[in-house]
Protein backbone atom coordinates (compact mmCIF):
# COMPACT_ATOMS: atom_id res chain seq x y z
CA UNK A 1 0.00 0.00 0.00
CA UNK A 2 1.45 3.25 -0.62
CA UNK A 3 2.31 5.80 2.10
CA UNK A 4 -0.23 7.82 4.33
CA UNK A 5 -0.15 11.69 3.18
CA UNK A 6 -2.63 13.36 4.95
CA UNK A 7 -3.53 11.58 8.29
CA UNK A 8 -6.17 13.55 11.35
CA UNK A 9 -6.09 12.18 14.67
CA UNK A 10 -8.82 12.08 16.93
CA UNK A 11 -9.34 15.52 15.54
CA UNK A 12 -11.49 18.34 17.35
CA UNK A 13 -12.58 21.94 16.87
CA UNK A 14 -14.82 24.38 18.19
CA UNK A 15 -16.68 27.30 17.76
CA UNK A 16 -16.81 28.97 21.53
CA UNK A 17 -18.41 26.19 23.05
CA UNK A 18 -19.65 24.38 20.37
CA UNK A 19 -17.93 21.34 19.29
CA UNK A 20 -17.86 21.30 15.49
CA UNK A 21 -15.51 18.21 14.91
CA UNK A 22 -15.47 16.05 17.92
CA UNK A 23 -12.66 13.52 17.25
CA UNK A 24 -12.52 12.66 13.82
CA UNK A 25 -9.78 10.34 12.22
CA UNK A 26 -9.11 9.81 8.64
CA UNK A 27 -6.34 8.74 6.53
CA UNK A 28 -5.50 9.86 2.53
CA UNK A 29 -2.85 8.07 0.99
CA UNK A 30 -1.10 8.70 -2.11
CA UNK A 31 -2.61 9.13 -5.05
CA UNK A 32 -6.37 9.19 -4.06
CA UNK A 33 -8.90 10.74 -4.16
CA UNK A 34 -10.94 10.62 -0.64
CA UNK A 35 -13.84 12.40 -0.62
CA UNK A 36 -15.82 13.32 2.97
CA UNK A 37 -20.15 13.11 2.89
CA UNK A 38 -22.22 14.65 4.98
CA UNK A 39 -25.08 16.87 5.49
CA UNK A 40 -25.29 20.44 6.39
CA UNK A 41 -23.27 20.98 9.39
CA UNK A 42 -21.99 17.60 9.41
CA UNK A 43 -18.23 19.49 9.74
CA UNK A 44 -16.95 18.75 6.39
CA UNK A 45 -15.79 22.22 5.77
CA UNK A 46 -14.73 22.57 9.06
CA UNK A 47 -12.27 19.20 8.40
CA UNK A 48 -10.21 20.99 5.72
CA UNK A 49 -10.26 24.56 7.73
CA UNK A 50 -8.71 22.61 10.43
CA UNK A 51 -6.33 21.25 8.42
CA UNK A 52 -4.61 24.40 6.89
CA UNK A 53 -5.56 26.04 10.16
CA UNK A 54 -7.75 28.79 9.43
CA UNK A 55 -9.29 27.57 12.36
CA UNK A 56 -7.42 26.49 15.24
CA UNK A 57 -7.75 22.77 16.42
CA UNK A 58 -8.45 22.62 20.12
CA UNK A 59 -7.80 18.36 20.17
CA UNK A 60 -6.60 16.02 18.35
CA UNK A 61 -3.61 15.86 15.44
CA UNK A 62 -2.85 16.82 11.90
CA UNK A 63 -0.35 14.83 10.41
CA UNK A 64 1.51 15.46 7.11
CA UNK A 65 3.35 12.66 5.69
CA UNK A 66 4.26 11.81 9.56
CA UNK A 67 4.44 15.26 10.45
CA UNK A 68 3.06 16.79 13.05
CA UNK A 69 1.59 19.93 11.74
CA UNK A 70 -1.39 21.01 13.82
CA UNK A 71 -1.83 24.72 14.03
CA UNK A 72 1.06 25.75 11.88
CA UNK A 73 0.55 28.91 10.54
CA UNK A 74 -1.56 28.88 6.88
CA UNK A 75 0.89 29.98 4.98
CA UNK A 76 3.60 27.27 6.11
CA UNK A 77 0.91 24.40 5.34
CA UNK A 78 0.77 26.08 1.77
CA UNK A 79 4.61 26.27 1.67
CA UNK A 80 4.39 22.04 2.32
CA UNK A 81 2.13 21.55 -0.54
CA UNK A 82 -1.19 21.09 1.54
CA UNK A 83 -3.65 23.67 -0.60
CA UNK A 84 -7.44 24.69 0.57
CA UNK A 85 -9.78 25.56 -2.45
CA UNK A 86 -12.07 27.08 -0.02
CA UNK A 87 -16.12 26.79 -0.23
CA UNK A 88 -17.21 29.72 -2.55
CA UNK A 89 -14.46 30.07 -4.66
CA UNK A 90 -13.41 33.23 -2.89
CA UNK A 91 -11.46 34.76 -6.21
CA UNK A 92 -10.08 37.94 -5.95
CA UNK A 93 -12.66 39.81 -7.46
CA UNK A 94 -10.77 42.84 -7.64
CA UNK A 95 -7.33 41.35 -9.36
CA UNK A 96 -7.24 39.98 -13.02
CA UNK A 97 -7.06 36.37 -14.00
CA UNK A 98 -3.70 36.52 -14.22
CA UNK A 99 -3.10 38.31 -10.67
CA UNK A 100 -5.25 35.94 -9.52
CA UNK A 101 -2.73 32.93 -10.33
CA UNK A 102 -0.28 34.82 -9.35
CA UNK A 103 -1.19 35.40 -5.62
CA UNK A 104 -1.38 31.52 -5.72
CA UNK A 105 2.20 31.38 -6.52
CA UNK A 106 2.98 33.62 -3.68
CA UNK A 107 5.83 31.74 -1.56
CA UNK A 108 7.63 30.94 -5.38
CA UNK A 109 10.29 33.43 -5.71
CA UNK A 110 11.42 32.45 -9.52
CA UNK A 111 9.85 34.04 -11.69
CA UNK A 112 10.58 31.57 -14.73
CA UNK A 113 8.77 28.76 -12.86
CA UNK A 114 6.04 31.04 -12.01
CA UNK A 115 5.45 31.68 -15.91
CA UNK A 116 6.09 28.29 -16.59
CA UNK A 117 3.03 27.08 -13.93
CA UNK A 118 0.46 29.75 -15.04
CA UNK A 119 1.10 28.33 -18.75
CA UNK A 120 0.33 24.73 -17.34
CA UNK A 121 -2.76 26.22 -16.17
CA UNK A 122 -3.50 28.04 -19.14
CA UNK A 123 -3.35 24.22 -20.65
CA UNK A 124 -5.46 22.92 -18.15
CA UNK A 125 -8.04 25.51 -18.35
CA UNK A 126 -8.01 27.47 -22.39
CA UNK A 127 -10.78 29.51 -21.06
CA UNK A 128 -9.13 30.91 -18.17
CA UNK A 129 -6.36 31.88 -21.34
CA UNK A 130 -8.28 34.05 -23.46
CA UNK A 131 -9.51 36.12 -20.19
CA UNK A 132 -6.01 36.60 -18.48
CA UNK A 133 -6.89 40.12 -18.19
CA UNK A 134 -9.86 40.03 -17.32
CA UNK A 135 -11.10 41.26 -13.59
CA UNK A 136 -11.98 37.72 -11.54
CA UNK A 137 -15.46 39.06 -10.32
CA UNK A 138 -16.63 38.80 -14.03
CA UNK A 139 -15.90 35.71 -14.61
CA UNK A 140 -18.97 33.14 -15.05
CA UNK A 141 -19.63 30.91 -11.75
CA UNK A 142 -18.03 27.84 -13.42
CA UNK A 143 -14.73 30.30 -14.80
CA UNK A 144 -14.74 31.24 -11.06
CA UNK A 145 -14.29 28.07 -10.17
CA UNK A 146 -11.82 26.61 -12.73
CA UNK A 147 -9.61 29.70 -11.93
CA UNK A 148 -10.24 28.98 -7.62
CA UNK A 149 -8.32 25.68 -8.86
CA UNK A 150 -6.29 27.33 -11.06
CA UNK A 151 -4.82 29.11 -8.69
CA UNK A 152 -3.97 26.02 -6.33
CA UNK A 153 -2.33 24.39 -8.84
CA UNK A 154 0.11 27.53 -9.04
CA UNK A 155 1.75 26.23 -5.94
CA UNK A 156 2.33 22.74 -7.17
CA UNK A 157 0.57 20.98 -4.44
CA UNK A 158 0.69 17.70 -2.99
CA UNK A 159 -2.04 18.16 -1.71
CA UNK A 160 -5.30 19.72 -2.50
CA UNK A 161 -8.22 20.48 -0.13
CA UNK A 162 -11.50 21.38 -1.98
CA UNK A 163 -14.46 22.10 -0.40
CA UNK A 164 -17.61 21.84 -2.49
CA UNK A 165 -16.03 22.46 -5.84
CA UNK A 166 -19.77 21.91 -7.67
CA UNK A 167 -21.74 24.54 -5.23
CA UNK A 168 -23.48 26.88 -7.44
CA UNK A 169 -22.63 25.66 -11.04
CA UNK A 170 -25.33 24.53 -13.36
CA UNK A 171 -25.26 20.97 -13.46
CA UNK A 172 -23.82 20.33 -16.96
CA UNK A 173 -20.93 22.56 -15.53
CA UNK A 174 -20.54 19.96 -13.10
CA UNK A 175 -19.30 17.26 -15.03
CA UNK A 176 -16.97 19.52 -16.46
CA UNK A 177 -15.23 20.13 -13.16
CA UNK A 178 -15.06 16.66 -11.91
CA UNK A 179 -13.20 15.35 -15.31
CA UNK A 180 -10.41 18.30 -14.36
CA UNK A 181 -10.44 16.74 -11.13
CA UNK A 182 -9.28 13.87 -12.02
CA UNK A 183 -7.17 15.09 -14.46
CA UNK A 184 -5.28 16.60 -11.60
CA UNK A 185 -5.55 13.23 -9.84
CA UNK A 186 -4.37 11.49 -12.23
CA UNK A 187 -0.91 13.98 -12.51
CA UNK A 188 -0.13 12.70 -8.93
CA UNK A 189 -2.19 15.11 -6.74
CA UNK A 190 -3.87 13.38 -3.75
CA UNK A 191 -7.13 15.02 -3.54
CA UNK A 192 -9.75 15.18 -0.32
CA UNK A 193 -12.99 16.18 -1.79
CA UNK A 194 -15.73 17.45 0.61
CA UNK A 195 -19.42 17.33 -1.36
CA UNK A 196 -22.88 17.86 -0.82
CA UNK A 197 -23.02 16.53 -4.38
CA UNK A 198 -22.87 12.58 -3.38
CA UNK A 199 -23.39 11.04 -6.57
CA UNK A 200 -20.76 12.68 -8.54
CA UNK A 201 -18.06 12.10 -5.44
CA UNK A 202 -18.95 8.88 -4.85
CA UNK A 203 -18.28 8.25 -9.09
CA UNK A 204 -14.94 10.27 -8.74
CA UNK A 205 -13.62 8.88 -5.10
CA UNK A 206 -11.34 6.29 -4.50
CA UNK A 207 -12.23 5.96 -0.86
CA UNK A 208 -15.22 7.99 1.52
CA UNK A 209 -15.92 9.11 4.78
CA UNK A 210 -19.48 9.72 5.56
CA UNK A 211 -19.76 12.84 8.53
CA UNK A 212 -22.82 13.09 11.16
CA UNK A 213 -22.22 15.83 13.46
CA UNK A 214 -18.83 16.21 13.77
CA UNK A 215 -18.01 12.40 13.99
CA UNK A 216 -17.39 9.71 11.03
CA UNK A 217 -19.90 7.09 11.11
CA UNK A 218 -19.18 5.57 8.10
CA UNK A 219 -16.09 4.66 5.86
CA UNK A 220 -15.11 2.76 3.07
CA UNK A 221 -14.32 2.46 -0.88
CA UNK A 222 -16.70 4.40 -3.00
CA UNK A 223 -18.24 1.99 -4.62
CA UNK A 224 -19.43 -0.09 -1.23
CA UNK A 225 -20.57 3.11 -0.25
CA UNK A 226 -22.74 4.02 -3.37
CA UNK A 227 -24.53 1.09 -2.66
CA UNK A 228 -24.84 1.14 0.75
CA UNK A 229 -28.85 1.55 1.72
CA UNK A 230 -28.70 4.39 4.32
CA UNK A 231 -26.22 6.30 2.37
CA UNK A 232 -28.47 6.20 -0.92
CA UNK A 233 -31.42 7.16 1.12
CA UNK A 234 -29.87 9.87 3.09
CA UNK A 235 -27.74 11.51 1.05
CA UNK A 236 -28.41 10.68 -2.65
CA UNK A 237 -31.89 11.17 -2.77
CA UNK A 238 -33.73 7.84 -3.68
CA UNK B 1 -7.07 89.43 -11.25
CA UNK B 2 -8.99 88.48 -14.37
CA UNK B 3 -10.96 84.73 -13.93
CA UNK B 4 -8.06 82.92 -15.50
CA UNK B 5 -5.54 84.22 -13.38
CA UNK B 6 -8.35 83.11 -10.24
CA UNK B 7 -8.70 79.66 -11.65
CA UNK B 8 -4.22 79.53 -12.13
CA UNK B 9 -3.96 80.57 -8.56
CA UNK B 10 -6.66 78.18 -7.26
CA UNK B 11 -5.71 75.45 -9.40
CA UNK B 12 -1.99 75.65 -7.42
CA UNK B 13 -3.36 75.81 -4.53
CA UNK B 14 -5.50 72.95 -4.68
CA UNK B 15 -3.69 70.63 -6.14
CA UNK B 16 -0.76 71.56 -3.38
CA UNK B 17 -3.83 70.97 -0.56
CA UNK B 18 -4.91 68.38 -2.76
CA UNK B 19 -1.37 66.23 -2.40
CA UNK B 20 -1.03 66.99 1.42
CA UNK B 21 -4.69 65.30 1.86
CA UNK B 22 -4.35 62.40 -0.87
CA UNK B 23 -0.76 61.50 0.82
CA UNK B 24 -2.39 61.12 3.87
CA UNK B 25 -5.45 59.35 3.19
CA UNK B 26 -3.83 57.26 1.42
CA UNK B 27 -2.66 55.47 4.67
CA UNK B 28 -6.12 55.69 5.88
CA UNK B 29 -7.17 53.98 2.99
CA UNK B 30 -5.06 51.16 3.14
CA UNK B 31 -5.47 50.48 6.67
CA UNK B 32 -9.34 50.34 6.15
CA UNK B 33 -8.56 48.17 2.95
CA UNK B 34 -7.05 45.68 4.99
CA UNK B 35 -8.56 45.59 8.57
CA UNK B 36 -11.22 47.67 8.57
CA UNK B 37 -9.92 50.09 11.15
CA UNK B 38 -10.48 54.02 10.94
CA UNK B 39 -6.80 54.59 12.09
CA UNK B 40 -7.40 57.73 13.78
CA UNK B 41 -3.39 57.74 14.92
CA UNK B 42 -2.79 58.09 11.21
CA UNK B 43 -2.76 62.01 11.17
CA UNK B 44 -0.54 62.31 14.21
CA UNK B 45 1.82 60.16 12.67
CA UNK B 46 1.65 63.19 9.95
CA UNK B 47 1.99 65.59 12.61
CA UNK B 48 4.94 63.12 14.00
CA UNK B 49 6.57 62.88 10.66
CA UNK B 50 6.70 66.85 10.14
CA UNK B 51 8.25 66.92 13.16
CA UNK B 52 11.13 64.30 13.40
CA UNK B 53 11.67 65.50 9.70
CA UNK B 54 12.70 68.94 11.26
CA UNK B 55 14.59 67.56 14.08
CA UNK B 56 16.66 65.81 11.56
CA UNK B 57 16.90 69.12 9.06
CA UNK B 58 17.98 70.81 11.97
CA UNK B 59 20.72 68.61 12.30
CA UNK B 60 21.71 68.82 8.74
CA UNK B 61 21.42 72.53 8.66
CA UNK B 62 24.73 72.30 11.18
CA UNK B 63 26.49 70.05 8.27
CA UNK B 64 28.45 70.50 5.30
CA UNK B 65 24.80 68.61 3.72
CA UNK B 66 23.35 72.01 4.91
CA UNK B 67 18.82 72.47 5.06
CA UNK B 68 18.29 73.57 1.20
CA UNK B 69 16.94 70.71 -1.12
CA UNK B 70 19.59 68.41 -0.27
CA UNK B 71 19.03 68.43 3.24
CA UNK B 72 15.50 68.24 2.68
CA UNK B 73 15.89 65.37 0.63
CA UNK B 74 17.97 63.20 3.14
CA UNK B 75 15.86 64.51 5.96
CA UNK B 76 12.76 63.34 4.24
CA UNK B 77 14.45 59.92 3.47
CA UNK B 78 15.31 59.29 7.02
CA UNK B 79 12.18 60.49 8.10
CA UNK B 80 10.03 58.30 5.89
CA UNK B 81 12.06 55.25 7.38
CA UNK B 82 11.95 56.50 10.79
CA UNK B 83 8.21 56.89 10.62
CA UNK B 84 7.43 54.12 8.74
CA UNK B 85 8.68 51.84 11.33
CA UNK B 86 6.67 53.88 14.01
CA UNK B 87 3.65 52.92 12.44
CA UNK B 88 4.84 49.04 12.37
CA UNK B 89 5.61 49.38 15.95
CA UNK B 90 2.17 50.96 16.99
CA UNK B 91 0.91 47.81 14.60
CA UNK B 92 2.30 45.39 16.76
CA UNK B 93 1.48 47.03 20.09
CA UNK B 94 -1.35 48.18 19.96
CA UNK B 95 -3.29 46.67 16.90
CA UNK B 96 -2.25 43.30 16.47
CA UNK B 97 -3.39 41.82 19.96
CA UNK B 98 -6.42 42.98 18.88
CA UNK B 99 -6.68 41.27 15.45
CA UNK B 100 -9.43 38.96 16.67
CA UNK B 101 -11.46 41.71 18.83
CA UNK B 102 -14.77 43.46 17.83
CA UNK B 103 -14.01 46.64 15.84
CA UNK B 104 -14.72 49.22 18.34
CA UNK B 105 -12.40 48.36 20.97
CA UNK B 106 -9.62 48.69 17.86
CA UNK B 107 -11.16 51.94 17.10
CA UNK B 108 -10.82 52.76 20.59
CA UNK B 109 -7.15 52.02 21.16
CA UNK B 110 -6.51 54.12 17.82
CA UNK B 111 -8.00 57.41 19.45
CA UNK B 112 -5.71 56.05 22.48
CA UNK B 113 -2.96 55.83 20.47
CA UNK B 114 -3.52 59.36 18.86
CA UNK B 115 -3.87 60.57 21.87
CA UNK B 116 -0.29 59.23 23.40
CA UNK B 117 0.74 60.31 20.16
CA UNK B 118 -0.10 64.05 20.38
CA UNK B 119 0.41 64.49 23.65
CA UNK B 120 3.66 63.12 24.00
CA UNK B 121 4.17 65.43 21.22
CA UNK B 122 2.90 68.31 23.18
CA UNK B 123 5.31 67.80 26.31
CA UNK B 124 7.78 67.68 24.47
CA UNK B 125 7.50 70.99 22.55
CA UNK B 126 5.31 72.57 25.56
CA UNK B 127 2.70 73.06 22.58
CA UNK B 128 4.38 75.87 21.05
CA UNK B 129 4.20 76.60 17.19
CA UNK B 130 7.74 75.48 15.75
CA UNK B 131 9.10 77.44 12.75
CA UNK B 132 10.46 75.43 10.48
CA UNK B 133 13.18 76.84 8.30
CA UNK B 134 14.22 75.49 5.41
CA UNK B 135 16.52 78.05 3.48
CA UNK B 136 14.73 78.20 0.80
CA UNK B 137 14.16 81.54 -1.17
CA UNK B 138 11.12 82.79 -2.56
CA UNK B 139 12.46 82.60 -5.88
CA UNK B 140 9.57 81.49 -8.61
CA UNK B 141 8.30 81.70 -11.53
CA UNK B 142 5.16 84.01 -13.21
CA UNK B 143 2.26 82.46 -15.05
CA UNK B 144 0.49 85.96 -15.75
CA UNK B 145 0.32 87.74 -12.75
CA UNK B 146 0.36 84.12 -10.61
CA UNK B 147 3.57 83.75 -9.15
CA UNK B 148 4.41 80.13 -8.00
CA UNK B 149 7.88 79.57 -6.07
CA UNK B 150 10.04 77.07 -7.26
CA UNK B 151 9.23 75.37 -3.81
CA UNK B 152 5.53 75.41 -4.31
CA UNK B 153 5.67 73.57 -7.45
CA UNK B 154 8.90 70.96 -6.83
CA UNK B 155 6.26 69.73 -3.46
CA UNK B 156 3.40 69.10 -6.52
CA UNK B 157 6.09 67.10 -8.27
CA UNK B 158 7.22 65.35 -5.47
CA UNK B 159 3.49 64.55 -3.74
CA UNK B 160 2.96 63.09 -7.37
CA UNK B 161 5.68 61.47 -7.54
CA UNK B 162 5.48 59.43 -4.64
CA UNK B 163 1.95 58.17 -5.45
CA UNK B 164 3.37 57.44 -9.02
CA UNK B 165 5.33 54.73 -7.00
CA UNK B 166 3.08 53.33 -4.91
CA UNK B 167 1.17 53.36 -7.78
CA UNK B 168 3.89 51.21 -9.65
CA UNK B 169 4.47 49.17 -6.13
CA UNK B 170 0.28 48.41 -5.48
CA UNK B 171 0.67 46.74 -9.37
CA UNK B 172 3.64 45.93 -10.33
CA UNK B 173 5.10 44.17 -7.14
CA UNK B 174 3.94 40.45 -5.81
CA UNK B 175 3.65 42.32 -1.84
CA UNK B 176 1.76 44.83 -3.82
CA UNK B 177 -0.70 42.43 -5.23
CA UNK B 178 -0.77 41.06 -1.87
CA UNK B 179 -1.75 43.99 -0.17
CA UNK B 180 -4.50 44.12 -2.55
CA UNK B 181 -5.50 40.91 -2.57
CA UNK B 182 -6.02 40.89 1.40
CA UNK B 183 -7.83 44.02 1.55
CA UNK B 184 -10.56 41.83 -0.77
CA UNK B 185 -10.13 38.31 1.31
CA UNK B 186 -8.05 38.41 3.82
CA UNK B 187 -8.69 34.28 5.42
CA UNK B 188 -8.17 33.45 1.36
CA UNK B 189 -4.43 34.93 1.50
CA UNK B 190 -3.54 32.72 4.09
CA UNK B 191 -4.53 30.16 1.86
CA UNK B 192 -2.33 31.01 -0.46
CA UNK B 193 0.43 31.07 1.61
CA UNK B 194 0.84 34.74 2.61
CA UNK B 195 1.83 35.81 5.77
CA UNK B 196 -0.99 38.06 6.47
CA UNK B 197 0.86 39.62 9.85
CA UNK B 198 3.80 40.47 7.46
CA UNK B 199 1.95 42.20 4.77
CA UNK B 200 0.06 43.82 7.19
CA UNK B 201 3.23 45.26 8.73
CA UNK B 202 4.00 46.68 5.40
CA UNK B 203 1.09 47.81 4.94
CA UNK B 204 1.52 50.24 8.04
CA UNK B 205 4.95 50.97 7.39
CA UNK B 206 4.05 52.49 3.47
CA UNK B 207 0.58 54.50 4.64
CA UNK B 208 3.00 55.94 8.09
CA UNK B 209 5.86 56.25 5.07
CA UNK B 210 3.23 58.44 3.24
CA UNK B 211 1.74 60.18 5.90
CA UNK B 212 5.24 61.21 7.12
CA UNK B 213 6.31 62.51 3.47
CA UNK B 214 3.34 64.75 4.07
CA UNK B 215 3.79 66.31 7.32
CA UNK B 216 7.22 67.16 5.83
CA UNK B 217 6.23 68.59 3.01
CA UNK B 218 3.39 70.61 5.14
CA UNK B 219 6.14 72.22 7.16
CA UNK B 220 8.39 73.63 4.09
CA UNK B 221 5.28 74.82 2.87
CA UNK B 222 3.53 76.54 5.81
CA UNK B 223 6.80 77.19 7.44
CA UNK B 224 5.52 76.04 11.07
CA UNK B 225 4.77 72.89 12.99
CA UNK B 226 2.29 72.42 15.66
CA UNK B 227 1.39 69.57 17.63
CA UNK B 228 -2.73 69.53 16.61
CA UNK B 229 -1.58 70.52 13.03
CA UNK B 230 -2.80 66.98 12.41
CA UNK B 231 -6.20 66.71 13.91
CA UNK B 232 -8.00 69.20 11.00
CA UNK B 233 -6.32 67.39 8.38
CA UNK B 234 -7.09 64.18 9.41
CA UNK B 235 -10.53 64.86 9.02
CA UNK B 236 -9.83 66.22 5.82
CA UNK B 237 -7.58 63.69 4.55
CA UNK B 238 -10.46 61.00 5.96
CA UNK B 239 -13.17 62.63 3.78
CA UNK B 240 -10.94 62.14 1.08
CA UNK B 241 -10.34 58.64 1.11
CA UNK B 242 -14.21 58.67 1.62
CA UNK B 243 -14.94 60.54 -1.32
CA UNK B 244 -12.84 58.18 -3.40
CA UNK B 245 -13.91 55.10 -2.18
CA UNK B 246 -12.40 54.00 1.01
CA UNK B 247 -9.87 50.53 0.52
CA UNK B 248 -9.48 51.64 -3.18
CA UNK B 249 -6.16 53.05 -3.10
CA UNK B 250 -6.38 55.13 -6.57
CA UNK B 251 -9.62 56.62 -4.89
CA UNK B 252 -7.87 58.12 -2.20
CA UNK B 253 -5.70 59.92 -4.60
CA UNK B 254 -8.34 61.07 -6.15
CA UNK B 255 -10.26 61.98 -3.01
CA UNK B 256 -7.67 64.06 -1.98
CA UNK B 257 -6.44 65.98 -4.98
CA UNK B 258 -10.80 66.44 -6.04
CA UNK B 259 -11.14 67.76 -2.22
CA UNK B 260 -8.29 70.42 -2.79
CA UNK B 261 -9.18 71.61 -5.31
CA UNK B 262 -12.82 71.83 -4.81
CA UNK B 263 -11.83 73.57 -0.85
CA UNK B 264 -9.82 76.39 -2.68
CA UNK B 265 -11.86 77.17 -6.03
CA UNK B 266 -14.99 76.88 -3.28
CA UNK B 267 -13.54 80.12 -1.55
CA UNK B 268 -13.87 81.71 -4.85
CA UNK B 269 -17.73 81.26 -4.96
CA UNK B 270 -19.49 84.35 -4.24
CA UNK B 271 -20.90 84.86 -0.78
CA UNK B 272 -19.13 82.38 0.30
CA UNK B 273 -15.63 83.24 1.95
CA UNK B 274 -12.33 81.47 2.92
CA UNK B 275 -13.44 80.79 6.62
CA UNK B 276 -16.37 78.39 4.87
CA UNK B 277 -14.74 76.32 3.22
CA UNK B 278 -14.48 73.48 5.80
CA UNK B 279 -18.23 73.58 5.51
CA UNK B 280 -18.28 73.54 1.77
CA UNK B 281 -15.94 70.34 2.24
CA UNK B 282 -17.95 68.52 4.34
CA UNK B 283 -21.35 69.08 2.66
CA UNK B 284 -19.56 67.59 -0.52
CA UNK B 285 -18.76 64.46 1.59
CA UNK B 286 -22.45 64.48 2.80
CA UNK B 287 -23.63 64.64 -0.73
CA UNK B 288 -21.33 61.60 -1.57
CA UNK B 289 -22.15 59.65 1.41
CA UNK B 290 -26.02 60.30 0.13
CA UNK B 291 -25.88 59.66 -3.37
CA UNK B 292 -22.84 57.64 -4.02
CA UNK B 293 -22.40 55.91 -0.40
CA UNK B 294 -19.28 53.54 -1.86
CA UNK B 295 -17.15 56.36 -2.96
CA UNK B 296 -16.61 57.53 -6.52
CA UNK B 297 -14.25 54.65 -7.04
CA UNK B 298 -15.47 52.25 -5.31
CA UNK B 299 -17.97 49.35 -6.24
CA UNK B 300 -20.52 47.07 -4.87
CA UNK B 301 -19.75 43.62 -4.57
CA UNK B 302 -22.32 41.66 -6.28
CA UNK B 303 -22.44 37.08 -6.74
CA UNK B 304 -21.65 35.15 -9.88
CA UNK B 305 -23.33 31.81 -10.46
Amino acid sequence: MSEVVLSLKNLETRYGQIYALKGISLDVYEGEIVTLLGSNGAGKSTTLRTISNLVPACGGKVEFYGKDITNAPPHSIVEMGVIHVPEGRRIFKGLNVLENLEMGSFTLKDDAERKRRIDKVFELFPVLADRRRQMGGLLSGGEQQMLAIGRALMTDPKVLLLDEPSMGLAPILVQGIMDIIKKINEGGTTILLVEQNAKVALKLAHRGYVLETGKIVMEGKADVLSRDDSIVKAYLGH
Amino acid sequence: MSLQEIVIQQLFNGLLLGSFYGLVALGYSMVYGIIKLLNFAHADIYMVGGFCSLTILTFFGNTFIGNRWLGIVISMLITMIIVGLLGVIIERVAYKPLRNAPRLSLLITALGVSMILYNSVMVITSGEYRAYKTGLGYEGFSIGSVFVTHTQAILIVAAVALMFVLHLFITRTMYGKAMRAISMDLDCCRLMGVNVNKIIALTFFVGSMLAASAGMMAGVYYGSLHFFMGFVIGIKAFTSAVIGGIGVIPGAMLGGLLLGLLESFGTQIPFIGSEWKDVFSFSILILILIFKPTGLLGKKESERM
